[in-house]
Formats: structure tokens, sequence, C-alpha cells
């Protein structure tokens, strides 16, 4: 049995926090790029041009990308044969965050209705999942508000066809997606039950860009939808063009005979993830 | 790119057609949902409201606009001319930024680090116990933005939309 002491997770957390905020990662300045090439909005082009400029600066002066530095998702994958010492999972993650998020915007209130402020950004949302192995992997994706708010879940009828999910996206785009910042990554869970089609949709949004799902229906099916989504006219922040997206990105699972669960998280340009392995 | 510079004037809003992109300079307020809800209490006459909350090193990008809507009409009848968000409005706001003629500007969201270089400074003028919800004012200089809705009629969410949707 391996042994990790729960300082190296608090550790590992706060510098994933500086990280995502200040650096965005490389496959996203590519998509962004291709996405530069593709747009034939002048507006549009400027606004790309603008978060990518935004990027060069974050980096260079170590300044958050986006003031909305988000509620912190955490994925962690512990290794069966690890053992967490000097402390527990969840208090090591808060700790990290807490410090990661000194100089960061704190976004988190302790109660829905009250809505105080928690001060320290805390408490993260964790997800944690056991995997075979002596490693614990961590993820870390600071989620902006407004894309969160633009996101939806919908339990469909097992009978329904691609294209009845395909126009929910749609519509859900045509809607809401302005306001989730364009170019968007739309991640779409579908199958699972209602609590855990949220969590597809939103591992979704974590793999890396540029990758389609490994079945070719399915990457057919991500190709099919971000074509319909950029056919919009949606474009950079809403204001009209040919990129309104730069992925789409699916996650399936096994599902009851009577559901289809469907759930499309919205992430805005500025997708901030990193990870680390201990 | 035009060249602006607050406070605005009826005069000077004329000239400004949804589609432009202009160039700020002068005093923006700040503030978003909490402070909203509180009320707020600094004259807003001929003034910009940047719906922001920015970070503890600076910072600033525009946050989702319609969630202020609710709040927002009492403002404009009070003379508020200028609105900075990201995302486009209710139809009640679109028709009272017509009627009490004032503009809603676009900035772009998730580009606060490029934004923070064109703030000179900036205090918290109320409710500095909401932290990031706090009123501040901010003296900006060349701040970037799109006009989206003029006092012409023109949405520039609309209409740019239509132009590139196939």
């Amino acid at each position: 049995m391996r042994e990790v002491n729960a300082k190296k997770i608090t550790e590992a957390i706060k510098k994933l926090c500086l990280e995502a905020n200040y650096d965005l990662s490389e496959d996203v300045l590519e998509a962004l790029n291709k996405a530069l090439k593709q747009e034939e909005s002048e507006i549009g082009r400027n606004i790309l041009r603008e978060i990518m400029k935004n990027a060069e600066i974050a980096k260079k002066k170590k300044l958050p990308l986006c003031q909305d530095t988000g509620l912190a998702i955490v994925f962690v994958e512990i290794g069966s044969e690890v053992r967490i010492i000097g402390g527990n999972l969840q208090e090591a993650v808060n700790e990290g965050i807490s410090q990661g998020y000194k100089n960061l915007r704190k976004s988190v209130v302790s109660d829905p209705l009250k809505r105080v402020n928690t001060q320290d950004n805390t408490p993260a949302i964790i997800h944690t999942e056991i995997v075979p192995g002596e490693k614990i992997k961590i993820g870390l994706l600071p989620k902006g508000g407004g894309a969160e708010n633009a996101s939806e879940l919908k339990m469909f009828l097992p009978t329904a066809s691609k294209e009845e999910i395909m126009d929910f996206v749609v519509d859900l785009i045509n809607r809401k997606g302005v306001n989730a910042c364009p170019p968007l990554i739309v991640g779409v869970g579908m199958g699972g039950s209602f609590d855990s089609v949220g969590y597809l949709a939103k591992k979704a949004l974590i793999r890396p860009m540029g990758k389609h799902h490994s079945r070719a229906e399915i990457a057919d099916l991500e190709r099919e939808m971000l074509k319909r989504i950029n056919a919009t006219g949606l474009g950079p922040m809403g204001l009209g063009g040919k990129i309104t997206a730069l992925a789409v990105h699916i996650e399936v699972a096994p599902c009851h005979i009577a559901s289809l669960p469907v759930a499309v998280n919205l992430e805005c340009h500025s997708h901030r993830y990193k990870e680390t392995v201990l | 790119m035009k060249k602006i510079k607050t406070p605005l004037t009826d005069e000077m809003l004329k000239d400004l057609k949804a589609g432009d992109q202009v160039l700020i300079t002068g005093c923006l307020i700040v503030a978003r949902d909490a402070a909203h809800k509180r009320g707020i209490k600094i004259p807003l006459e001929g003034q910009i409201l940047f719906y922001a909350g920015p970070t503890p090193q600076g910072s600033i990008g525009p946050t989702t606009a319609s969630r202020l809507d609710p709040f927002t009409i009492p403002l404009l009848e009070k003379g508020l001319k200028g609105m900075i968000g990201k995302g486009p409005r209710n139809r009640e706001v679109r028709d009272a930024i017509g009627k009490y003629k004032a503009v809603y500007f676009a900035a772009t969201g998730g580009a606060a680090a490029l934004l923070a270089q064109t703030v000179k400074k900036a205090k918290v003028v109320d409710y500095a116990d909401l932290g990031p919800e706090a009123v501040l004012k901010i003296e900006v200089v060349d701040f970037p933005a799109i006009v989206a809705y003029d006092i012409h009629g023109g949405d520039l969410f609309e209409e740019g939309k239509k132009k590139y949707a196939t």
C-alpha cells in the first residue's frame, strides 16, 4: 500500500488553482487560433484576438484570465493501492483551494438562500473515482457561473431520436448560449441516471480539445452537433459570427430501459482545466 | 474605433450605432447582483454602469447583463446613460434603453487580464462588505467595448446572428 501525505494533495491543488487561472492550456489556444482562421465576422475576429491577447497578458503578469475564477470542480482518481495519511481527502482538497484562491476571486456562498460568502472559495465540488493502481490523479476545473447557469438537463423518452437530442442542444445554445461566453465548449452527457448524467456532461468538458469520442458514431454526432451549433450565427460573444463553439464533447453511459437522460454543460472559451498525478 | 469619454450625453449617444467598436475613457461604476438587490445609491446621471466583480489582483470583465434586467429600468429613469455587460437584455430593458436614451455596450467576457490593463484607478464606494460584489468607481483609459443596443433601435445580437446564420 503506497502512502500519500494529505499535505501533498493540498500543495498540488494550490498549484493547480494558480496554473488553471493564469495559464490557458495549449489545446485551447490552438482551438482559438483555428477559430480565428475560420471566423468571417470582423467583430468576431477582434474578440478572438482579444481573448488570445488576454491569455498572453494573464500568463506574463500572473493575472486571472477571467474575473470569474470560478467554483472549483475537482476530479480525483484514487488508486486502490493508495492510502492517504496525515489528513483526509476532502479537507486536504479544500485547504488547497483556500490557499490557492488567496489572490483569486471568492465566488462561493455558504447557503443558496442566505448567500454569505465563505471568503476562501471553499467548498470545492469533489468527484472521486477509485481506480486500479497506486497513483492519485487530480484535475481542477474552475467553473464560471455564466456558463454553468446556461446548462440544462432533460429526461428524454427512451424512444427519442438523435435528431430530437440534437434539437434540444441547439435550442439551448440559441436560448442561453450567449450568456455562457462563446465560443463555447459544449459538454453533453447521454445515459446514466438523473444524477450521473450531469457528471458525465462535466467529464466531457475535460477531454483534451481536438479529440473526438473513441466510438465512430458518437464522434460523428459530435461533428454534426458542432456544425449545427455554428450554423446558429451567434458567433463570439453572441455578436454574430461563424464560430459559436470550439468543440462538442459527448460522453455516453448505459441507462434504464425507460430513460434517456441528457445533460448539456456549457463551458466558456476561458476553459481552465489543469491536472497532475501524485 | 470611436473614442468616447464619460459622462455620456444624449448628443454623444446619437453618433453611436450597434456594431460600433469603441474605446471608453473616464469613470465607470462597477456593480453586480448583490448591490443591485440592495439598491444602488450613488448618482447615476450620465454614468456608465459596468456589470462586473473584479478579482483581488484587479482582473475585471463583464458578467451576464440579463441578470440585472429586473433592476435596470428605475436606473434608466434616473438618468443612467450606459451599461457594459455581456449577453442580450430582455425586451423591457431594450425598449427602455430606447425610451430613456441610453446605450448598452458588450465587452468581451473572459478577457479580464486584458481589460484590467485599461483600469488606472479603482475605489470601493459602497457595500464594502459584499467583497467582490461591492460597488466601485474605476477610472479607465481606452476600455474596449462594442455598441450592442443603440438609441436608434439597433440590436447587434439580433443583426449579427441574422447575418451569419446558415
